[in-house]
């Protein structure tokens, strides 16, 4: 029988750290999806090869301190501002890779107008969207992306409709839009649907850097703090309430300038 | 040989930008300064310098923009008028905390809220205070002529880069839609980013490379000490500017009793306002500011001890009176400083100025 | 018998105990340890060792990138 210690060999490791991972323990609660995504990032860039010509724009919220986990150069963004921060660059540097990092507050609530229209120029732009339904760093308050029924500390007894309007769909809106041309909804719950993700943001890389228009990968992702629930419980209550309103898979797929979904 | 032309204060602005070697522009209409966008996309200066430009869809957008393109270690610039200048507040505050060069350009109008399209001093507060949140400066230049519209882009851009701090042009309506003759600048190039490195350092998000640590714009720290010693280097920075930056020009101040001190379009108003109370035989002269922020703090000082008095002209409610009052504290005196101001987008006339330097001070004094 | 051998080893320092790798095994090799590290979590460990085939779904949905994973193919 082999011993533990004769597999535990350099030349076995087949699965480790990225090296543009930084080596530190990230602020981000047990189990959250920020995690995996993060690590997606960090493993893609270094496997593209893209560390010199990226800049990532951070959001406000959870993510704010993205910065601080993957070795590439940052910028952090005003609350709902990263896909104008990102227009910017990437505008004036139009040999870089530029992507941003954002969650369903600062992405579908207050920075509303600029990811429709950074997304509506067609900006060559990775868009990462976390949405888990909740203002996570604010401690819990409803999100435009909070399902109906959804209890947060803004709707202690649910999400009222009549109140608070309908969960938003952005990723169907901005799939609408002729500037866009990957939009594609995701998931990081399983080692499947991690490996899956990894495809879908590799694409989305692989059209910004043909200049394609922006890429839209929204992952739909669980804070199991802000519901009150295990991380374990949390992947459960996503996939039962997150997935039948927010249905994987893509969207669109194409180049700037074709509106047509093609699903 | 210069080239001179006879141009609007707002196309000169945006020729002068091309010609700076600024890297890129966004904007969002509004009046009165929609023509810097409009000379703008005219004059097409991508196909020339490779100069960006791009409409956003608001100012809020245009802002961030700018805020990104600064981080990337570029030449950016945005223009607007005060209700779209308070819009970009949050931006320009970012753009501070993250330290970064920038130039923005507020043509005033008045105010407050939709206010007027007629021009106006009204926004002073705003840009020499900070005019967002947390404790920051810009620096300020008032431009009184078109060519100083166009002198003051370059000069801007030198001062934020110097100071890695973003610089405002305060105008207003009357100086961005008057014509006037105008010697062009050369053309510089535009920076490369070697050439940023080179001069200002390595600091911009270029992209990563092995040799240097990752570049991180923000304006975030959560430790509070650290938080501290930011706040602490920005108020350094902002007393640098204050020992090196004072800019005013003086006109008949040598012998002048009382002093009319006024900058942009009211300063041209009291340059009038002088020879006319010079044929009266009063001693007055001018004392015109051309950066509001580092306010000229030390010649108002100097002046105090030769006169009788100040009269701060503005196109508001007296706001840079206050200034003039905390420069002649400072320097250890006592004078007597008056105000005197039309608002609604009204320009005062030269006659009416004299009128109250006479009603504040002389006739008091007889 | 399987034709691989597997190995896992969690950073103990960085393990938040989250427990979602222990969902993620295949063959039940992980478990929470009754232990916290020095900051009080529950870190994961191989209570089954044995049966790890280093599939690496344990790594690959950890939000902490704290497990490495190796493996061996049995001649």
């Amino acid at each position: 029988m082999m011993e533990i210690k004769d597999i535990i060999k350099p030349e076995n490791l087949v699965y480790g750290k990225s090296n543009l991972l930084v080596d530190t323990i990230s602020h981000y609660c047990p189990g959250c999806t920020h995690g995996v995504v993060h690590k997606l990032m960090a493993e893609l860039i270094d496997e593209m090869g893209l560390q010199e010509k990226t800049v990532g724009v951070a959001p406000v919220g959870c993510a704010v301190f993205a910065y601080n986990y993957i070795e590439i150069d940052w910028q952090e963004a005003a609350h709902g501002r990263a896909p104008a921060v990102a227009t910017g660059i990437v505008r004036l540097n139009p040999g870089k890779f530029v992507f941003t990092y954002q969650g369903d507050g600062d992405l579908a609530s207050i920075g509303a107008a600029e990811i429709l229209h950074a997304c509506n120029r067609g900006e060559n732009i990775l868009v990462v969207f976390i949405n888990n339904g909740i203002y996570g760093m604010t401690g819990g308050q409803m999100a435009p992306t909070s399902l109906e029924n959804m209890v947060t500390s803004t709707t202690p007894f649910g999400r009222d409709s009549e109140r608070n309007g309908y969960p938003m769909k952005m990723t169907e809106l901005v799939a609408q839009l002729p500037g866009t041309s990957y939009v594609t909804r995701q998931s990081a719950q399983t080692a499947a649907t991690v490996r899956k993700c990894k495809r879908a943001l590799k694409k989305g890389i692989q059209n910004v850097l043909e200049k394609k228009g922006t890429s839209f990968v929204e992952v739909v992702s669980t804070c199991n703090s802000g519901w009150k629930m295990t991380p374990v419980q949390a992947n459960k209550w996503m996939e039962e309430n997150m997935f039948p309103y927010y249905p994987l898979g893509d969207l669109k797929d194409s180049k700037k300038g074709e509106s047509v979904s093609k699903n | 040989m210069g080239e001179y032309r006879l141009m609007k204060g707002n196309e000169v602005l945006a020729e002068a930008a091309i010609r700076c070697g600024c890297d890129g522009y966004f904007g969002y209409p509004i009046t009165p300064q929609s023509e810097i966008m409009e000379t703008l996309m005219e004059r097409q200066p991508w196909s020339e310098t490779g100069m960006v430009v791009l409409q956003a869809e608001s100012e809020v957008a245009a802002i961030n923009m700018v805020y990104g393109a600064a981080g990337s270690g570029k030449k950016v610039m945005t223009t607007s008028s005060s209700p779209g200048v308070s819009l970009m507040s949050e931006g320009i505050s970012y753009i501070a905390g993250a330290e970064l060069p920038c130039l923005i350009v507020n043509v005033q109008r008045g105010g407050p809220g939709l206010g007027t399209i007629q021009p106006s001093q009204a926004d002073y507060f705003q840009a020499v205070k900070g005019g967002g949140h947390g404790d920051y400066k810009m620096i300020v230049l008032a431009p009184s002529s078109v060519q100083e519209m166009n002198d003051f882009v370059d000069l801007a851009f030198e001062l934020a880069f110097k100071y890695r701090n973003p610089a405002m042009i305060l105008t207003d309506g009357a100086i961005g839609q008057m014509m006037e003759k105008v010697e062009l600048s050369e053309f510089k190039k535009r920076w490369t980013d070697e050439e940023v490195t080179d001069k200002w350092g390595s600091w911009a998000t270029t992209g990563k490379p092995v040799s240097r640590s990752r570049n991180v714009i923000t304006s975030l720290e959560m430790d509070s000490l650290k938080m501290e010693a930011n706040n602490k280097r920005f108020q350094e920075k902002y007393r640098q500017m204050e020992a090196n930056e004072q800019r005013f020009e003086a006109i008949q101040c040598e012998d002048a009793e009382y002093i009319l001190v006024a900058f942009g379009t009211s300063a041209r108003v009291c340059e009038k306002a002088v020879e006319i109370a010079r044929v009266k035989g009063l001693k007055v002269g001018l004392l015109r500011p051309v950066t509001l922020f580092p306010f000229p703090k030390t010649v108002i000082g100097e002046l105090a001890g030769n006169v009788k008095g100040f009269l701060s002209v503005e196109m508001n409610a007296g706001q840079m009176i206050e200034d003039i009052k905390h420069a002649i504290y400072d320097a250890g005196l006592h004078r007597k400083v008056e105000h005197f101001g039309r608002m609604g987008g009204i320009i005062p006339s030269p006659g009416e100025v004299v009128e109250a330097l006479e009603q504040k001070f002389i006739q008091e004094d007889i | 018998m399987a034709k691989v051998r597997g190995a896992v080893v969690v950073a103990k320092e960085g393990c938040k105990g989250c427990g979602l790798c222990v969902e993620a095994c295949p063959e039940c090799v992980l478990s929470l340890n009754r232990e916290v590290n020095s900051r009080g979590y529950h870190y994961s460990y191989m209570e089954n060792p044995e049966a790890c085939i280093g599939c690496a779904n344990c790594g690959v949905v950890c939000p902490d990138t704290c497990i490495e994973i190796y493996r061996v193919r049995l001649q």
